[in-house]
């Protein structure tokens, strides 16, 4: 994934463990000077709150990282029941599946450099 | 179908929240739920079920197959004997948060289902008992 990190949730993870999650993740953008995270839900079958909350903050945590978030793969039914939950998940980045997330962090990494060389 | 009509889990650590939902996701397939209605349901069960254990200071899940007048549905009931909630009305507003939730356990849960009822005593505790039909 060269300066991607590529994240796959495939358990129904407990509220500690989604924590973990976001303290070992942060200190993996800064070790290994990630760019781009892609955070894989596709096998999640619910997203209450807690984990919605996780993802946001992944998310803004990675900006000050220097570092893209996307979040892939959500299924329908999930989605549906965020949106109702009263969770629209503002400032998060979301493709519908890793290869378009990748095409979107790719883009979105460019264009930054892109900005940085012009300076 | 299952053989039980009712029964109940305990809810006194994180991992019996996922335990919760596993139950409930079980039930609601049982009851042959429409995927977005299991979710939804599976959803508020999460909620209502680490509202129970956070802000309650533990409690239980108590759940009963419905069946009235040929339509099926599921009952939860999630008690707890904590500290109740003193202001029920702001309790129940988007966004408002006595812990450093996101204020939409209770708000939003109410959305995903089709019935909803909230019984709470200051030092007593709080039960909230939702309904989703088939």
């Amino acid at each position: 994934m060269g300066e991607f990190l590529l994240v796959t949730i495939q358990i129904d993870m407990h509220d500690q463990m989604a924590l973990k999650l976001q303290d070992d993740l942060s200190n993996a953008i800064i070790k290994n000077a990630t760019r781009g995270v892609l955070i894989d839900i596709s096998t999640l079958e619910m997203v209450d709150s807690f984990i919605g909350r996780m993802v946001a903050d992944i998310s803004s945590i990675g900006k000050i990282l220097g570092a893209e978030t996307i979040l892939v793969g959500m299924q329908p039914a999930v989605a549906i029941t965020l949106v109702e939950l009263g969770l629209s998940l503002p400032g998060v980045a979301t493709a519908l599946n890793v290869e378009r997330g990748m095409v979107l962090l790719r883009r979105k990494i460019d264009a930054d450099g892109t900005d940085v060389s012009e300076r | 179908m299952s053989a039980n009509v009712r029964g109940e889990a305990p809810l006194r650590s994180e991992h019996d929240i996922v335990l919760a939902r596993q139950q409930v996701r079980r039930l609601t397939q049982e009851l042959k739920f429409s995927l977005v209605d299991q979710t939804k349901m599976v959803t508020a069960a999460s909620e209502l079920a680490r509202n129970a254990l956070i802000y309650g200071g533990g409690g239980k899940m108590e759940w009963e197959i419905l069946a009235v007048e040929g339509r099926n549905g599921l009952k939860l009931r999630f008690a707890d004997e904590g500290p109740g909630i003193p202001n029920l009305d702001l309790a129940m507003t988007d966004g408002w948060t006595s812990g450093n939730g996101l204020g939409m356990g209770l708000t939003g849960s109410k959305r995903l289902v089709n019935e909803f009822d909230i019984e709470t005593k200051v030092g007593a505790g709080t039960r909230v008992t939702i309904a989703r039909w088939k």
